[in-house]
């Protein structure tokens, strides 16, 4: 009953959020008041339908009611709780449910934190947003719908994969798409600029937060998905340029050039045009990558099961969405005025200079993911395009980034001078630059390690001497200076993480018997047993290794290989003893010989790996407070509190 | 400027056409370079014991088959029956090639067996499979360490080429052969290359 | 209750036990790597990392524990031994596997578009970038203000406070 319950939901949200979708933007073009209050109404509507679907959803997990497919699929009695909820979104019709309903909560949040703009404006963005609502929802209920009946019913579900039996399920899908699916708002902001005809300085004030907040839950979504690959794979790495890793690092990157770029329009009244395509980009990417993952078209582990219906149906979402708001652009965009004077050298040059980077850097990306598709296209056969092409080509389009970032942040709007910087710049590039050369002398030369922390350094000291040069001068400071610093202090924390991770970690790969040792610089590790252990739902062969540093025990690892009775894949439970400075990871591989007398398993020492955590926590940070400043504040106790702001 | 302002949707309109030609392909499909080359040359023991070792050469003149299988492989037990009723047609040889039947982990702990012990233990499994299962091989060679098999691009047992009078590989199958397989792929090629 | 006294054979047994448990001590050693000499094993390691594992399909060769991974990397080794160079190694391996175990894609004209792409967009980029600026730098501005009166205004607003 709640199943069907749910299903019926599904189908009335669709028809608000085509009501939602046409009338206010009707409205807003015949200045109709009254379809135009229908927005934020509908907004709310919707939102109550679609969780309640995804209550009906998550209901069926927990009771286990094996009688819908999609839970049979996904779970099973003896799957702990706290998958059993997560699992409504292991697979493809749940999670774009969850689609849907991050999709619902941002669509409320603007009808509710928007007191401050024209009805129009806010009558033209929620209709957008239902728009896109009306697609996804067509999409789950023709092709893929979550509360589809199984009968005859069986008597146990097949189980949720075990990769996704991790903690990482449960937080690492939910924040990237509400990266995604917040971007849909910078995207309804611009196309109904584009509509209205007014790509004015006040859209970009209106859509600045929103875009903060998406690029926050992006970058948070990525660094976790990362982290738990990290964790969850049990081969050491944490980014290996996957299509899927990929699909959501393009809307990242776009992203930051958009934040960037706001800033621009906001506070100069210039790039307009520019900031409108990369608001339309951005989710164009988005939506590119959700095609990317359930079509089947591109070789990758995270891909869902695909089928080409599906894909044909996202692709002609797709061609509509992308194509009639780029038809739009090109008619609306031209006639926009250039916004105020701006000097070869200013704040805003090296702003544009950022969006070029971070868009070629997209570019880049996006050639070497879909090249292996577009030659097979072609009919030239098959490669691959893995590591080596997106390492080669990416990094050095990330140096000048860099590099840049600390001019920038001393550049003034509209005209700026070299001479300003040059003295203090100058004695902080020569520090970065014995820095990078003092490290790679004393671990290891490389020209890696030497350039990556130059690099970083040159940002870190970059970035502290204005800021510590302001905390000296009177006055109060907004949250938005801190927010700039932390994100950039980030970004190089990142840099420094990658390089010495890069440049200094060793691997020993390893047959190995209980009472045999291993050494790895300072560190000794010694296998003391392997042991049979059951969990919940799976059984595992577990290893117990002693780790020493210069004789002091210093911790004990317990690397596990289980067996899940659903899949034939045994799946790695890596064990990891981490730290500021260095992470120890040990992974158990096959017996040798039978009985099990020697076992293969790989040690890793990895330096400074936490930095990589550490400087993605800094950047979402700094988008946090960027979005917590005084003004954006002012506004939402403003509307909370009924004044206008 | 104003032509510029078309290169994006431009742009777009590309990649959408590519991407629906996209759909229509299979990533993980990798056709094998080997096909329209020379069957790689190697010498190996077979099924009967003896010493009498085979080599591709021996079936010059004929168009034959070549079947990579092991006991431990599940799809090959799939595949089995069939290969077995299209053998008892004897439309062509059917050479099977047992790959690496003998794991790390069948081996007792710190005495990795020598490759005579190898050999016996390979040979008795799969002969005893072949019995119960039915045998469609006319003859079996043992590829204990699976060099051959890296010479032949087998990366998913089973795996099934067709090969013609000249030793040259014009088919390559990566999985289990189908009965629908045989009847559109194979068994055409094989009628064309016995004209030849 | 008797004392407990060892016959001879009883010693013998003992003995050997114990000599048998400090084997086992003796025995318990660095662990052996896969491989062997530290620079087969490095080039070894540099060559698969950029090799595609065509079983998993989303591993290198490297990391991947699949069985064919194991057995290629032990003919990597024997290559490297053999003195191949990389650019050999790999023919070996694309002419049985094809250019799909090749995460390097190779620059012959097939992929000049891949390697060369990039680069050329951004060449592009800065071009268009540039054309942009100059055209603004067209635009009639306001009264330009004197460095005096600019350091005045500048020290009201204060604008490098709100980025």
């Amino acid at each position: 009953m709640i199943v069907e319950l749910g299903h019926y939901a599904l189908i009335l949200a669709l028809l608000v959020a085509l009501l939602q979708g046409v009338l206010p933007l009707a409205g807003a073009a015949t200045r109709n008041w009254h379809w135009q209050s229908l927005a934020r109404p509908a907004a709310i509507m919707q939102f109550l339908l679609v969780s309640l679907a995804f209550a009906a959803l998550a209901y069926a997990f927990q009771e286990n009611d094996f009688s819908v497919r999609y839970v049979a699929d996904h779970s099973n009695t003896r799957l702990p709780a706290m998958y059993r909820f997560a699992a409504v979104w292991g697979g493809h019709e749940g999670s774009l449910l969850l689609w849907l309903e991050l999709l619902a909560v941002w669509t409320v949040s603007v009808a509710i934190f928007s007191r401050q703009m024209p009805l129009a404006v806010v009558a033209r963005v929620i209709s957008v947003l239902g728009l896109i609502s009306t697609g996804f929802l067509l999409f789950v209920l023709t092709t893929s719908n979550p509360f589809e009946r199984l009968f005859p019913v069986p008597m146990e579900g097949k189980d949720l994969n075990p990769l996704l039996q991790d903690p990482g399920l449960v937080i690492h899908p939910p924040m990237l798409y509400m990266g995604y699916v917040g971007f849909s708002v910078a995207f309804a902001f611009a196309i109904a600029a584009l509509l209205a005809g007014r790509l004015d300085v006040a859209w970009a004030r209106w859509s600045r937060p929103w875009t903060l907040v998406a690029w926050v839950f992006l970058s948070f979504g990525i660094g976790l998905g990362s982290w738990w690959a990290y964790t969850e794979l049990g081969w050491g790495g944490w980014w290996f340029w996957d299509p899927v890793e990929n699909a959501s690092l393009m809307p990242w990157l776009v992203g930051t050039a958009l934040i960037h770029s706001l800033m621009v329009t906001e506070k100069r009244g210039s790039f307009k045009a520019w900031t409108v395509l990369l608001a339309i980009s951005a989710f164009s990417l988005s939506l590119l990558g959700t095609f990317l993952v359930r079509s089947g078209v591109l070789n990758s582990v995270h891909a869902f099961a695909s089928d080409p219906t599906r894909g044909v149906f996202i692709l002609i979402f797709l061609a509509v969405v992308v194509g009639s708001s780029l038809t739009l652009f090109a008619w609306r965009a031209g006639s926009v005025s250039l916004g105020a004077k701006m000097a070869w050298v200013s704040r805003e040059s090296l702003l544009l200079s950022n969006s070029v980077l971070l868009v070629v850097a997209t570019a880049a990306v996006l050639l070497g993911t879909l090249y292996p598709m577009v030659i097979d296209a072609l009919n030239m056969g098959k490669l691959s395009v893995g590591p080596p092409y997106f390492n080669t080509v990416f990094v050095p389009l990330m140096v000048p980034l860099l590099f840049l970032m600390v001019l920038g942040v001393r550049a003034r709007w509209r005209e700026s001078t070299l001479q300003e910087w040059l003295h203090p710049l100058r004695s902080i590039g020569v520090a970065a630059l014995l820095s990078g050369g003092l490290v790679a002398l004393y671990f290891g030369w490389s020209w890696g390690v030497a350039g990556g922390m130059a690099l970083g350094m040159w940002v870190v000291l970059g970035t502290l001497e204005p800021a510590l040069e302001r905390l000296r001068k009177p006055g109060k400071i907004p949250l938005s200076f801190f927010a700039m610093h932390c994100a950039h202090l980030g970004m190089a924390v990142l840099v420094i993480g990658v390089t010495l991770v890069k440049g200094y970690e060793i691997e020993k790969d390893v047959r190995i018997a209980a009472g045999d040792t291993v050494t790895l610089g300072d560190y000794s590790f010694e296998l003391q047993r392997v042991t049979e252990v059951m969990g919940p739902n799976y059984v595992a062969k577990r290893a117990e290794v002693l780790v020493k540093r210069n004789g002091d025990t210093i911790a004990t690892l317990y690397p596990e290989k289980r067996r899940y009775p659903s899949t034939a894949m045994p799946m790695t439970e890596a064990a990891i003893d981490t730290n500021l400075w260095r992470d120890l990871y040990v992974s158990l591989g096959e017996p040798l010989n039978n009985p099990a007398q020697e076992w293969s398993m790989r040690f890793y020492l990895k330096p400074f790996l936490s930095w990589i955590w550490l400087g993605v926590l800094m950047m979402v940070l700094g988008g946090l407070l960027a979005v917590s400043d005084k003004r954006y504040r002012r506004s939402v106790e403003a509307r909370l509190s009924g004044v206008p702001a | 400027m104003k032509k510029i302002i078309l290169v994006p949707l431009a742009l777009f309109v590309v990649l959408l056409a590519f991407l629906a030609v996209g759909l229509r392909r299979d990533p993980h499909e990798i056709p094998s370079p080997l096909v329209n080359r020379p069957a790689p040359a190697f010498s190996l023991h077979t099924l009967q014991s003896g010493q009498s070792l085979f080599s591709p050469e021996a079936m010059r003149g004929k168009v034959w088959m070549l079947n990579v299988w092991a006991t431990w492989c599940g799809a090959c037990q799939e595949e089995h029956p069939v290969l077995v009723s299209f053998a008892r047609e004897g439309l062509v040889p059917l050479v099977g090639l047992s790959y690496k039947e003998v794991q790390a982990s069948d081996e007792p702990a710190g005495k990795p067996l020598s490759p005579e012990d190898k050999l016996a233990m390979a040979r008795m499994r799969s002969q005893a499979w072949l019995r119960a299962k039915g045998d469609p091989y006319s003859l079996v060679a043992m590829d204990l360490d699976g060099r051959v098999g890296i010479d032949y691009g087998v990366y998913g047992v089973p795996e099934t080429y067709v090969i013609d009078k000249n030793g040259v590989i014009r088919y390559k199958q990566i999985g289990a052969v189908t009965p629908a397989l045989l009847e559109q792929k194979i068994r055409p090629l094989i009628q064309e290359l016995n004209r030849s | 209750m008797k004392p407990l006294r060892l016959t001879l054979w009883g010693r013998g047994a003992l003995l050997a036990v114990v000599l048998a448990l400090m084997a086992g001590l003796v025995m318990a050693k660095e662990a052996v790597e896969v491989g062997e000499e530290p620079w087969v094993e490095a080039r070894m390691l540099h060559l698969s990392e950029e090799l595609r594992c065509l079983v998993c399909q989303n591993e290198t060769l490297a990391s991947s524990r699949a069985e064919l991974a194991n057995d290629l990397r032990v003919e990597v080794r024997a290559l490297v031994k053999a003195g191949k160079t990389d650019t050999e190694i790999k023919q070996y391996l694309v002419a049985r596997y094809g250019d799909f175990v090749l995460y390097r894609p190779e620059v012959k004209p097939v992929t000049w578009l891949l390697w060369f792409g990039p680069f050329a967009v951004l060449l592009g980029a800065i071009g268009m970038g540039w054309l942009y600026v100059r055209e603004r730098q067209k635009q009639t501005s306001l009264a330009a203000l004197s460095d005096a009166q600019r350091a005045r205004a500048d020290h009201v607003l204060n604008p490098t406070d709100h980025p």
